[in-house]
């Protein structure tokens, strides 16, 4: 943003400021134009789509989802104006005293207390040893990113079959294998969508994590083998603090992934089974808002679930940023 | 100070010559020896992130199902097409594959369009509520779209009788804020006095994006148009609320429903799934490969860098 303001490509009275004016509102030399619009006003009319865009299909739907969380709203044909009474916090009220709305939260813990420290081990190792390798390193990068291109109803369908009673894995692990399987087993069922998660977003991250390690002075590492530390001393005072940044990326990503989780436990756990094992906000709001058509509590999840995000990633930036200094 | 950057794109070849002098510089009997342990490191790594692929392709072939250790090597008499010909049959395949590719292609061009546009005001041009502008955007893309869904269906679906249209499914997306950001991440890297010379010349502010500015951020131009397909040809949510009629319904979301409902009433549901499931996964991973190179991860660095 800085750079924007340095970057003033006309100056105030250059000529072609004035024909950029021009094109935007007729040939006005007053500077008065400029002060209602700006230098160059045609800038309103290039980025005016996006504006419109943002603002019918972000700010306004939000302001509507905050106003359907205080009424009574519901659905009717199309055309026929009912009233929405205003409920206050009834709604809130419903949704914070539903087991079921509780659990559902619970079970995005679990994916993040899963997800986060698996995502970031994994993910740092393999940048660092493909930051080291000479040989193969376009082959691992694209093979790494592959998943997270990938449809996750796409690679739902293998694990499904990987995964399932007769899978597999079953085969392979024989007597071992947890009954019932994986995905129907309602201690497994969260911390399968955990893994296959982090399985399929590891890729974006081991990139970011390799484009953090190149911005690591390389002096730092030399001075520290100076210094006579060894590969995992050097790793953990030069390495983890030097992508600090990334990090609290992977946590901020986590964090509006699990609470965005919806495929996964609709398709992989069958809706949120066994028995609500594996339910998430967002498969709530679809059962009670469209399926159920109470989009008002599907609201209040809603607000309540970015609320809760808003608050995990304040905290999450703070304790960055204290632990930078 | 900009300029060099953008003329030498940073891709694998850069990263090798960075690392490259730190191993050599540090070959004795330790080292080599951790370096067979990275290698291992890696090649471990490659074979859990591909082989659900490679044998979702295996088991997309077989005829009747193997899920027996054998089964994950492919066998000459076991090989069929007839999966694919069942998950045709059910979900017909092409009518799907059109609407992934309608839904796609209307968010591709909102974006290269309005997109670019905006990227372009918002880097170069100053103009009153830029700092608003960029300011929602960044909110864009930190609240999770799943608060609008509820009212968005509302509106779209109900209130505008938009569901089971292909406009209805685009809308939501039709502009990648993910995009926009990258487009105007690069135009300002751009020197600016080339736009001072064009202004100079006369060139209008849309001459210039065009005949300057663009063919310049080509690069950024692929990755925002690979990371834009790979939203909406990957997107299930959405799609899946606004469309009832299968007819409509893109390839993630057909598949879907028949994994979640009609698998129990054919021969050999797995085979059949994951022969949709490999339909539904070589159009993004074909493109991916084919421009990885140019999907670098300085475009990520930026982020990081802040």
């Amino acid at each position: 943003m800085t750079t924007s303001a340095t970057r003033s490509p006309v100056p105030r009275d250059h000529p072609a400021a004035q024909a950029a004016g021009g094109a935007g509102g007729g040939q006005h030399r007053t500077p008065l134009v400029t002060r209602l619009f700006g230098r160059q006003p045609i800038g309103m009319l290039l980025a005016a789509p996006y504006a419109v865009f943002i603002a019918v299909i972000f700010a306004y739907p939000i302001g509507f989802a905050v106003y359907m969380s205080f009424t009574d709203y519901y659905f009717t044909a199309p055309g026929v104006t009912v009233p929405h009474p205003f409920v206050g916090f009834d709604n809130y009220k419903t949704v914070l005293t539903d087991p079921a709305v509780l659990a559902s939260f619970g079970h995005v813990g679990i994916f993040l207390i899963l997800n986060v420290p698996l995502t970031v081990a994994l993910s740092l190792g393999l940048a660092v040893a493909l930051n080291r390798a000479i040989h193969f390193r376009t082959f691992f990068r694209a093979a790494y990113y592959v998943p997270y291109v990938t449809a996750s109803v796409a690679v739902v369908a293998v694990w499904l079959f990987l995964f399932s009673s007769t899978g597999l894995v079953n085969q392979i692990l024989g007597p071992l294998a947890p009954d019932p399987s994986w995905l129907v087993n309602s201690v497994w069922a969260m911390p399968m969508i955990a893994l296959f998660v982090t399985w399929k977003q590891l890729g974006f991250f081991i990139l970011l994590y390799l484009a953090a390690l190149q911005n690591v002075p390389k002096e730092l590492y030399e001075s520290a083998s100076v210094d006579g530390a060894g590969a995992w001393r050097s790793f953990r005072s030069v390495t983890v603090p030097g992508v600090r940044q990334a990090t609290a990326l992977v946590l901020l990503l986590a964090i509006v992934t699990g609470a965005n989780l919806f495929t996964e436990p609709y398709l992989l756990t069958g809706g949120g089974g066994p028995d609500g094992a594996s339910t998430t906000p967002v498969l709530l709001m679809y059962q009670q808002g469209i399926q159920q058509g109470k989009p008002s509590t599907a609201s209040a999840i809603g607000v309540v679930l970015v609320i809760l995000v808003l608050i995990v990633a304040l905290v999450n930036r703070r304790l960055t940023e204290r632990s930078e200094r | 100070m900009t300029a060099p950057r953008i003329q030498a794109q940073p891709g694998d070849e850069q990263d090798d010559d960075r690392s490259v002098p730190v191993v050599v510089a540090t070959v004795t009997q330790g080292s080599r020896w951790r370096r067979w342990l990275v290698m291992g490191a890696l090649f471990t790594g490659a074979v859990v992130f591909l082989f659900p692929f490679y044998y979702m392709i295996v088991a997309s072939l077989q005829r009747s199902p193997n899920t027996s250790v054998g089964g994950a090597f492919p066998s000459l008499g076991n090989l069929t097409l007839d999966n694919y010909a069942q998950i045709n049959a059910s979900l017909n395949l092409w009518q799907s594959l059109l609407n992934s590719g309608i839904f796609t292609g209307g968010v591709l061009l909102g974006t290269l369009v309005f997109g670019v546009l905006g990227g372009y005001a918002l880097a170069m041009l100053h103009f009153r509520g830029r700092g608003v502008l960029f300011s929602a955007m960044l909110l864009v893309l930190v609240v999770p779209f799943q608060l609008s869904m509820i009212p968005l269906y509302v509106l779209i679906a109900r209130d505008y009788g938009l569901g089971d249209t292909y406009l209805g499914m685009i809308l939501p997306f039709a502009i990648n804020s993910t995009a926009v950001f990258i487009f105007r991440q690069y135009f300002l890297q751009l020197p600016s006095e080339l736009f001072d010379a064009a202004r100079i010349d006369g060139a209008g502010e849309l001459r210039t994006l065009w005949s300057i500015a663009l063919p310049l951020v080509r690069p950024a131009l692929l990755t925002a148009v690979l990371l834009t397909f790979i939203g909406p040809w990957n997107e299930f949510l959405w799609p899946f609320l606004i469309t009832k009629q299968q007819a409509k319904q893109p390839l993630a979301v057909s598949l879907a429903n028949y994994i979640s409902t009609v698998q129990a009433s054919t021969v050999n549901p797995y085979g059949a799934i994951l022969a949709g499931a490999v339909v539904l996964a070589v159009p993004a991973v074909a493109l991916f490969l084919l421009f990885q190179r140019h999907f670098v991860s300085t475009d990520l660095g930026s982020g990081v860098k802040g």
